[in-house]
């Protein structure tokens, strides 16, 4: 069983460094494997390749790694907590407050320029906050309520709050900026830049940190609270700490790539299904590989047309028949 | 090991309190299986939970081993109480050795390797429940009663001085809960644990239990050895009620047939019960000083001097002769 684990998580790994290759060698413009060595090396002569990859290739091909490891750690979080295989990183949410933000200062603020408005660090900001007060809210509640079913209905109803402004706003909007608004819920991996990436980096590294933290309570979480209590893992306080890593995982993400539907709910099936196991402390890195791989092969999909595909319709086209396969595979 | 004083349980919710026993005072010994039962809606599942410390006392304390529950940590409490839960429990891929595993979690450091000791623990609990053949086998395909034994297990690789166990006998067949009464009994006498179990099954709970708590609606808790509640009457007050009553000969309960006819009845001992139960069933009520006799003899019934070799036969016969 140990030998078989090691192996897999040996070629899950060859995997994703060989998608990550890939998803820097490929795309409208074809850069040969030569050259990235020469890039990274230093050793380069073309000005123009070395700008691609270095500005552009590269942190999107890191975003798309953060993104699917962070959606996948967190829908498997969610699967867990709420012991509902259709649990996903947005279900608290999260995104939702996110997407209300990026709304609000796309849409409602017509008293600022444009400028400011579609403006990258704005709409991050704008979703940071929107996604925060809804973590906020609901880690509030979190104190409050007996078991986290009701903590899961908190979530969906503050999702659908957020949806129902969120078409008020389009409704009272000017077309320019609904088209603002629809861009960002395509998400983009391309949008993180360097700098960016400065407060992505962190914000995913903690969450993910507190998970690995957290695999054995999770595992405890298996049997259902009342074992769990029984097993001397403090309900609340566990409950409050998958919280908080999830939305910092989940509300990190979409602030700065957008929605990325279907990664967060079909990943963690797909690691119980290749390791046979039900234990975080292989579950989680697990999923962590497996979400950064199929992110880095929708990314790479997407870049393949001249025009560029929007992430989140990659995905879904990716995650729908994962779920379709779960389904019919549970019956 | 474990004691209650002035225990007040039930439920609080937005500041109004729901008592549903007040006053406890309740002593769980070592080495000793104690059988907790009573009519539905009594509290017993309450009980166990609030003993269980996961949900609060209305008021009084609970103190194991002299220390106020409500000052142990969760971890410290995990590491006296084991529990079995009625709360289904259904995770995908755990094998057998996964779940027992589980009840290892409080010992274990955050990365959670097991050690030497914790395998061997494991182990041991899987082999006191038989079920060392199936080790390897999921979780998620085992029948019910393996399920449950899997279960109890868990709570003895938690190794703690006290387990609770809330109705670990529900939804088995025969065998299945004779066979975990029998387990239960021996690891209170054998390993010197306190097991306290909540039950419906009072016969089997009069047999296998070293003490008897009868939670009732107006009389609280009652205590005693098995054998003393039946004399002193207690069961028969516990469960009161005009369709049944505790009938102290079997520790059963009968149920109250309105009885029209009569009749008597003599003869081989063995026979004699079971035909009481038919003739009961029947509507006729045995007395002394009836006109019919039946007589058991040689593996038959005689009424009259005529033989009937099934009680059929014997009801059918009565039917023309009894008025």
């Amino acid at each position: 069983m140990h030998a078989r684990n090691t192996i897999l998580f040996f070629m899950l790994s060859v995997l994703t460094v060989v998608l990550f290759l890939a998803d820097l060698a490929w795309g409208s413009i074809r850069i040969p494997m030569s050259e990235i060595l020469a890039v990274f090396t230093g050793n380069n002569t073309d000005v123009m390749n070395s700008e691609i990859l270095l500005n552009f290739r590269l942190p999107k091909a890191i975003t798309a790694i953060l993104a699917g490891a962070s959606l996948s750690v967190a829908g498997l979080m969610m699967q867990t907590l709420f012991r509902n295989p259709l649990a996903d990183p947005y279900i608290l949410g999260v995104s939702s407050g996110a997407s209300l933000g990026v709304a609000l200062i796309t849409m409602a603020s017509a008293a600022l320029p444009m400028a400011v408005a579609g403006s990258g660090w704005a709409m991050i900001l704008a979703a940071v906050m929107g996604a925060a007060l809804v973590l906020l809210l609901v880690v509030g509640v979190s104190f409050k309520v007996q078991n986290a079913v009701s903590l899961l209905i908190v979530g969906i109803m503050f999702g659908t709050i957020a949806g129902s402004i969120v078409s008020v706003l389009q409704n009272f909007s000017n077309p320019d900026a609904i088209k603002l608004f629809v861009m960002w819920t395509f998400g983009s991996l391309s949008a993180v830049t360097w700098q960016y990436m400065q407060v992505l980096l962190p914000i995913a590294f903690i969450g993910i940190a507190m998970a690995f933290f957290l695999h054995k309570r999770l595992d405890g979480l298996l049997l259902g609270e009342n074992y769990a209590r029984g097993l001397g893992i403090p309900i609340v306080q566990t409950r409050l700490l998958i919280v908080v890593a999830t939305g910092l995982l989940a509300g990190g993400i979409t602030a700065f790539v957008g929605p990325v539907a279907f990664v967060g709910v079909a990943i963690p099936h797909i690691a119980r299904g290749v390791f046979r196991t039900s234990k975080h402390g292989i579950l989680l890195p697990a999923s962590l590989l497996c979400g950064a791989s199929l992110l880095l092969v929708c990314d790479i999909i997407s870049q393949i047309p001249t025009y560029t595909l929007p992430i989140n319709t990659i995905s879904s086209l990716f995650g729908a028949p994962v779920i379709l396969w779960i389904i019919l595979k549970r019956k | 090991m474990l004691s209650t004083h002035k225990l007040s349980i039930g439920y609080s919710r937005k500041g109004k309190k729901t008592i549903v026993q007040s006053d406890l005072n309740l002593q769980l010994q070592a080495g000793e299986l104690v059988c907790l039962i009573g009519p539905n809606g009594t509290g017993k599942s309450t009980l166990l939970r609030t003993l269980a410390a996961l949900q609060k006392p209305l008021s009084g304390g609970i103190k194991i081993n002299g220390r106020e529950i409500e000052q142990l940590s969760q971890h410290e409490k995990a590491m006296h109480i084991a529990l079995v839960l009625t709360d289904r429990v259904d995770i995908d891929n755990a094998t057998v050795l996964d779940m027992v595993s589980f009840g290892r979690h409080p010992y274990r450091s955050w990365w959670g390797n097991s050690s030497v000791e914790d395998e061997k623990l494991v182990s041991q609990a899987i082999e006191m429940v038989h079920l060392t053949h199936k080790k390897h086998d999921y979780f998620s395909e085992l029948s019910d009663g393996e399920r449950q034994r899997v279960m109890i297990a868990k709570s003895l690789a938690q190794d703690t001085p006290i387990i609770m166990l809330d109705e670990p006998t529900a939804h088995l067949d025969l065998p299945n809960r004779v066979e975990i009464m029998l387990l239960l009994h021996k690891l209170a006498h054998e390993t010197g644990k306190a097991v306290l179990l909540s039950t419906h099954e009072l016969d089997m709970a009069l047999q296998a239990a070293d003490n008897i708590w009868l939670i009732t609606e107006t009389m609280g808790v009652e205590c005693g050895v098995p054998e003393d509640l039946v004399f002193n009457g207690s069961f028969n007050r516990a469960f009161e009620c005009d369709a049944y009553y505790f009938n102290p000969s079997n520790g059963n309960f009968s149920m109250n047939y309105p009885l029209t006819k009569e009749v008597w009845v003599e003869g081989d001992k063995t026979r004699i019960y079971w035909t009481f139960r038919a003739l009961a069933r029947a509507g006729y009520r045995v007395v002394e000083a009836a006109e019919v006799v039946i007589r058991i003899e040689n593996d038959a019934w005689f009424v009259n001097n005529k033989r009937f070799s099934t009680i059929k036969n014997l009801l059918n016969e009565l039917e023309q002769v009894v008025k």
